[in-house]
């Protein structure tokens, strides 16, 4: 899959809440096949403390429309900046890069996507659905305005809902859900992606009931292209590029 | 057309913009935005005699108009580059230029004597300034007559353009330059990065897993060119200008302050395409200035 930069132009911002947004980008030209799993380097403009570029996953494209969008949280000036663009600014990225979730023949997969790290799995959620895979899909976050998304979540699958304070599904962490708790669980795979002490909690449950699991990761990163070699992951096999062998890493290619 | 072409040693470069090492892996990765084979030249990353997993995670801090890295040479050891990577890049018709490093005197010369039987690399750059190792590294680098005695140990064992990358952590970057001129080197390239840290307030710890860091980026760019210039001026082998360099005119400063070829190194983490862009753009500055020859404008500061 051939990488690209691109001056891309934004085709609008959507507010969430106060600390999430839609970013909406629309490519003239067709875009190239992205994968779920796969992110982009974005260029922040206007933001005196962010000199590189900043990694974010695909939150879901059109290729009828040829738009990407990507679910954005505030986290400091660049996505600030980021959530100032106006509609007909230009941005530059680099994309799609990194590997993406793999999709085998399981008819049962569970989703576990924890605060905005359901971003990636909107996208994947839609995949899995167009190719016929029944899933559930379990999003926690500290609190209601945590949770984002549930009503395109709701359109491939049921969802299931943990907030710490209880404002809304069942309180507790995402890991407490009794879905979870229960030893049998039915799923062929599960595909996670949030908090890293999240993702290994979910990694965990998932190796002790011999079920498939993949996380997604997110690292420090500098060029996203494999060439700086500062977004390493820790395995069994050495230090790995998260940029270009992850961001999607079978749990048992880690060392958790 | 304007002439770009400069020689470094006896090894002529089609123009003198290159991409720093570690900042451009093996080329390939920036295969899908560039033609590699535009470029003056490409440094490869750091080798080592044997493989070495670096330092751990986090190993990158961003920094006001630059960031700090603490790779610590993360490579699978020069057997590995001969055999597997080598075979896979040597067609670019570019100068591959490989970064020798090594913690002993007989790493260094272990390195350099297999890299001197590989056909389609006409040069080292031999790296004696980086910060991130505990071995060996900048320790070479930052003692004028340890940087001679290692750049002499080179020149007996290797035979083309040997390049040597010096530190700017150094009180006088001109003595090292001058040592390792007078021990055979060819040309030198500077800066490596500048030592740096950064601390998270709020946890009270250090942003690196080795607490300091090499700097890059525009924000040691003053210091790079205040170095190219004065080194320039105190040796006759060449000078390749390295720091910061994020655009042509970035890029013009340099040669004003006398280097005869650049290298790109954190802007390729950037835009991947910025060195094709510089090249670019220099024959448009040249062009725009009436100037025939870059040669013209290496060393040409007007004082």
């Amino acid at each position: 899959m051939k990488k690209k930069i691109q001056n891309i132009e934004v085709s609008g911002i959507e507010r969430l809440n106060e600390e999430h947004f839609l970013l909406n980008l629309y490519s003239k030209t067709n875009l190239p096949e992205i994968l779920p799993g796969q992110f982009a380097q974005i260029l922040i403009e206007n933001s005196r403390t962010t000199f590189l570029r900043r990694p974010f996953s695909v939150h879901n494209i059109s290729y009828s429309n040829n738009t990407i969008t990507f679910l954005v949280q505030i986290v400091g000036d660049g996505t600030r900046s980021l959530s100032r663009l106006r509609e007909g600014d230009m941005v530059s990225i680099v994309y799609p890069l990194g590997n993406s979730f793999t999709m085998g023949a399981e008819d049962n997969v569970l989703l576990v996507g924890g605060g905005c790290g359901v971003a990636p799995l909107l996208f994947l959620a839609r995949y899995l659905y167009e190719n016929g895979h029944k899933m559930t899909i379990l999003i926690g976050g500290k609190t209601r305005k945590d949770i984002l998304r549930i009503r395109e979540y709701q359109k491939y699958g049921n969802v299931l809902i943990t907030t710490e304070d209880g404002s809304l599904g069942e309180k507790g962490l995402v890991t407490q859900h009794p879905l979870l708790q229960a030893f049998d669980l039915e799923f062929d795979k599960i595909y996670t992606c949030g908090p890293e002490l999240m993702m290994k909690a979910v990694g965990e449950m998932a190796k002790i009931r011999n079920i498939e699991c993949e996380v997604s990761l997110e690292r420090i990163m500098a060029c996203g292209i494999g060439a700086c070699l500062c977004c390493v992951i820790d395995t069994p096999d050495g230090n790995r590029c998260v940029c270009t062998e992850g961001p999607v890493f079978n749990v048992n290619e880690l060392k958790w | 057309m304007v002439e770009l072409k400069v020689k470094i040693g006896d090894l002529e470069f089609k123009n003198p913009v290159m991409t720093a090492s570690g900042t451009f892996g093996y080329g390939e990765e920036f295969e899908d935005f560039i033609d590699v084979g535009k470029l003056g030249g490409f440094v490869v990353k750091g080798t080592t005699g044997e493989p070495r997993e670096g330092n751990p995670y986090p190993r990158m801090a961003e920094t006001a108009s630059g960031m700090l890295n603490t790779v610590g040479l993360q490579n699978k050891g020069v057997e590995y580059f001969t055999e597997k990577i080598y075979p896979g890049i040597r067609q670019y018709d570019t100068n591959i230029i490989v970064n020798v490093s090594g913690s002993t005197y007989k790493e260094y010369a272990e390195v350099a004597e297999k890299i001197n039987e590989l056909d389609d690399i006409p040069a080292i750059e031999l790296n004696i300034s980086c910060p991130n190792v505990n071995k060996g590294g900048m320790v070479f680098g930052t003692d004028p007559s340890i940087a001679a005695e290692v750049t002499s140990l080179i020149r007996k064992v290797y035979k083309k353009t040997l390049i040597v990358k010096l530190s700017p952590n150094v009180t006088d970057i001109t003595e090292i330059a001058k040592a390792v001129e007078g021990a055979g080197a060819d040309a030198v390239s500077l800066i490596n990065t500048l030592l740096g840290m950064a601390i998270d307030a709020e946890t009270g710890k250090p942003v690196l897993s080795t607490v300091t860091g090499g700097l890059s980026g525009p924000a040691i760019k003053p210091v790079a060119l205040r170095m190219v210039w004065q080194t320039s001026k105190a040796v006759k082998i060449p000078v390749i200008g390295i720091g910061g360099i994020m655009n042509t005119t970035d890029a013009v400063e340099f040669f004003l302050a006398g280097a005869t070829a650049i290298q790109a190194g954190t802007a390729n983490f950037i835009d991947p395409q910025i060195s094709i862009r510089i090249i670019k753009g220099l024959e448009e500055f040249m062009i725009r200035h009436k100037v025939f020859s870059i040669h013209d404008i290496i060393g040409n500061l007007k004082i």
